[in-house]
């Protein structure tokens, strides 16, 4: 696909969704150019925040702690450049294209290697397509990155609805098996007739719903935060109560982490979402520092250094990158949505509520350590049928692309080698 | 109260920090430049778009807060509530090393009982500003000189005009006991305690601590839920069997708050500082703090579409600005988050074994109505009981006669 004139959009585009009886299926050239009146606005906001007094206790346990963030939202406010941001996605080839009556934003880099095999990465709740800038070019140029021609893939990586720069559905029902519809239909608008999905977070079971639902040419899944827990221990930790008996060690400590996750209220924001996204949209829609906190609150966060740990990823940058796109695209509550539309469905690690058992497609899994959990190969291999790679690895946690870029490169390398259809 | 706050918002108090049971007078005034910037802040709103469904399934609607920001920066005066909170005798003192604000009201009757009364989330001394001069003043509102109370109402550490705790410590256990010495600080020997919310933990905890003079309690919340129904709540149901028709409708009203309204209680509960959103938005505190419960919430929403029944806009500004301009969205939800970590585990609405006399008021659309058969389980000295066919979440706020009369019924036999 070649990247024709430049599509230059301004915040109308964000708000007017394109709807049409017959829907155009065109695939549109895309590129940010976010006007100066609203950059100029978020800083006059991030300088007006109105702070409140300090939390009541030395760590994190209460939230965002006030220093940090403080630190973190003044730099947003003098030296962070969104523009530098901009540069960088709009050196990738982007583009929009209408699905099911929503603008679907998504990246689209070939492979300069013929035969890569097509992969479709979707992000999560608080990330966006930014999280998965670092893996572009491991992935189809690999290279120039310790792989060969042989493991080039070509890469989609589409902003969910309501994310970033996709449109925001006006109406109810785009939970993630709606996604999972509207995604074959841009690997089959883009041409591809065999090809792999990966995500992690939301990504996890749009993907995984791609399978249920036997999308054309889906080869296989890579997950990063699969659903894993046996019914007897999402009982157990709905209950409160004890490590259902016949654990081995590793299973007992994989529950009682969870049990712990749980105590510390790591997943009361998922719960405040699920129930009233509107609510919480209204003070992270109008207050920057209010968005940022929010954003970190995600567990996934819980050991980030607000970019003070050298050479540890995401940098203060990466996670601004994120912020300050939530920000741009007024998507703060639209995002949030997606939890409600999840609603009775529940866990999105509970191997039941995602239906595990109907992927009949080969399932690869690599487990990234400080992940909310750590699934046990022996859960693994219990939710899904067809469990092709599981592989846990020394670093990384919950946004693994963001984090450890090379060895989530090298994994899905590994994880679809057996995929690759022979040439 | 912070330094700056002392300084610029009130007037004659002395400096925090004194270490002395003086009770200071107590004025709310707070600067001109204070109220413009709270306006132009309302009138910069960044909005989200429409929620994407018809009613309030979702959170807080489009429309009502529209509607409310609309009114709160051009028509709603704080100039009138801070005139009515002036009207009354407000006080400061300092209990354990924190400012407490109260409002101290005494009846000209002699005799009058004295009594207590404690508001809670997202509530405020506001709350009660209607129920003081029938209470204190029975004879011009349809009661007798014998139907008198002294009253004494103060704002939560972390609310309102008191100070924000700076260090874990101030739950219900410690405010209840910040309130018998504040009771005993104004020379009072014989008193009842009042709540509903936050205020019926305190008033129980009080009851359970059974400080000297505390004759009996009063709750609008009453925290009667079985252990039985307790279990079965937590783990979404299915009921126990033999539930009486009263006790299938607490259930059903319990159950859809478990499963549908817990979450503003669950966050605040784990990561009140992350609400750093309502300290910087007047429209996203406005919304967290209407969305409590679906009945009040329905309630509230009616008043800003010009049908006022309980509430009035008035009356949910004067509140929410009150949050505003004392900066204590987050202070105040630290009470929840010290209430879970720092008091043994057990549900809000879970019997706590009050020995002493209790009278409970269940109003209709209350969180849940406790049924009378689970209030005298829970209470074993329940004095009375009444069911009401009205009221949500606010009691002494919306229907301000109707409370009146239960507390004038409900401690009838406490007086000498």
């Amino acid at each position: 696909m070649k990247l024709a004139a430049a599509f230059v959009c301004g915040l109308l585009l964000f708000s007017n969704p394109i709807h049409s009886q017959t829907e155009d299926r065109s695939i549109r050239p895309f590129k940010v150019h976010v006007p100066q009146a609203a950059l100029d606005d978020l800083r006059r906001r991030i300088a007006a925040t109105r702070w409140p007094d300090r939390e009541t206790v030395a760590d994190r346990s209460q939230g965002a702690q006030l220093a940090k963030l403080q630190e973190l939202v003044r730099y947003w406010g003098s030296g962070y450049d969104w523009r530098k941001t901009e540069a960088k996605l709009n050196a990738l080839p982007q583009f929009i294209t209408t699905i099911d009556g929503v603008d679907i934003h998504f990246i689209h880099v070939r492979s300069r290697h013929p035969n890569a095999l097509a992969v479709i990465i979707t992000h999560g709740w608080p990330g966006s397509v930014i999280e998965q800038l670092k893996i572009i070019g491991p992935l189809t140029d690999p290279t120039a990155h310790g792989g060969s021609a042989g493991e080039a893939f070509d890469v989609v990586i589409p902003s969910v609805p309501g994310y970033g720069f996709s449109g925001r559905p006006a109406g109810t029902g785009w939970d993630p098996d709606r996604v999972a519809r509207a995604w074959a239909e841009l690997m089959k608008r883009l041409g591809y007739a065999r090809y792999v999905a990966q995500g992690g977070d939301w990504g996890t079971p749009i993907s995984s719903a791609m399978a249920r639902q036997k999308a054309a040419g889906l080869l296989g899944l890579h997950i990063n935060l699969p659903a894993t827990l046996p019914p007897e221990v999402t009982a157990a930790l709905a209950a409160g109560g004890p490590a259902p008996a016949g654990l081995s060690d590793k299973e007992r400590a994989v529950f009682e982490a969870l049990k712990t996750y749980g105590m510390k209220g790591s997943s009361a924001y998922f719960t405040m979402l699920t129930a009233r996204p509107q609510t919480v949209g209204y003070g992270a829609t109008d207050s920057p520092a209010g968005l940022a906190a929010w954003v970190l609150v995600h567990p996934g966060f819980s050991q980030w250094n607000y970019g003070a740990d050298a050479g540890k990823l995401p940098t203060q940058d990466d996670v601004l990158d994120n912020i300050t796109l939530y920000w741009l695209t007024n998507t703060a509550t639209s995002a949030a949505r997606l939890y409600w539309e999840n609603g009775a469905r529940g866990s999105v690690i509970a191997a039941i509520a995602q239906k595990t058992s109907e992927i009949s497609l080969p399932v690869a899994i690599t487990v990234f350590p400080e992940d909310v959990y750590r699934a046990p190969e022996t859960w693994a291999r219990r939710a899904y049928p067809n469990l092709s790679y599981f592989h846990e690895v020394d670093k990384g946690g919950h946004f693994a692309a963001w984090e450890q870029p090379e060895l989530f490169a090298a994994e899905l390398r590994a994880a679809f080698k057996s995929l690759r259809p022979v040439h | 109260m912070t330094e700056a706050m002392t300084e610029t918002r009130t007037e004659g108090a002395p400096q925090a920090g004194s270490g002395t049971a003086d009770i200071r007078p107590f004025r709310v005034n707070f600067p001109e430049a204070d109220l413009a910037e709270l306006r132009r802040r309302i009138k910069a709103t960044k909005w989200p778009e429409r929620e994407t469904v018809a009613d309030a399934s979702q959170g807080v609607q489009l429309a009502t807060t529209r509607a409310l920001a609309d009114y709160w920066a051009t028509g709603y005066d704080w100039r009138k509530c801070e005139a009515k909170l002036n009207a009354v005798p407000n006080f400061m003192t300092e209990i354990d090393g924190l400012d407490i604000h109260f409002i101290h009201v005494r009846s000209r009757h002699e005799n009058a009982l004295p009594m207590i009364v404690t508001h809670g989330w997202p509530g405020s001394i506001i709350e009660q500003l209607k129920i003081i001069d029938p209470l204190t003043n029975p004879t011009a509102h349809g009661g007798s000189a014998s139907d008198a109370f002294h009253l004494v109402i103060p704002s939560l550490p972390g609310y309102g005009f008191s100070g924000k705790p700076t260090a874990p410590g101030w739950n219900p256990v410690s405010i209840a006991k910040a309130w018998a010495t504040l009771m005993q600080r104004l020379g009072y020997t014989k008193y009842v305690a009042q709540g509903g919310d936050w205020g019926n933990a305190i008033s129980e905890l009080m009851a359970l601590q059974e400080p000297p003079g505390l004759l009996g309690i009063h709750t609008n919340m009453a925290a009667t839920v079985p252990p039985d129904v307790s279990k079965a709540l937590a783990v979404g149901g299915p009921p126990p069997a033999g539930l009486s028709p009263d006790e299938k409708h607490a259930w059903d009203q319990l159950d859809d708050f478990y499963k549908n309204g817990l979450g503003y209680a669950l966050e605040m509960n784990n990561r009140p500082q992350t609400l750093y959103g309502i300290v910087d938005s007047p429209v996203g505190l406005a919304a967290w703090m209407i969305d409590h419960d679906i009945r009040s919430y329905q309630m509230i929403a009616r008043a800003f579409e010009g049908k006022p029944e309980g509430l009035t806009q008035n009356d949910v500004l004067d509140n929410v600005t009150l949050y505003w301009l004392t900066n204590t969205a987050i202070s105040s939800a630290r009470l929840y988050w010290d209430t879970r970590h720092n008091l043994p585990a057990g549900g809000f609405f879970d019997v706590r074994g009050v020995k002493i006399p209790v009278a409970v008021s269940a109003f209709a659309e209350e969180i849940y109505q406790a049924p009378k058969r689970w209030a005298e389980k829970a209470y074993p000295k329940l004095i009375r009981y009444n069911k009401l066919d009205k009221g949500t979440h606010f009691a002494a706020w919306e229907q301000p006669e109707l409370f009146v009369s239960e507390m004038r019924a409900s401690f009838r036999s406490f007086r000498a």
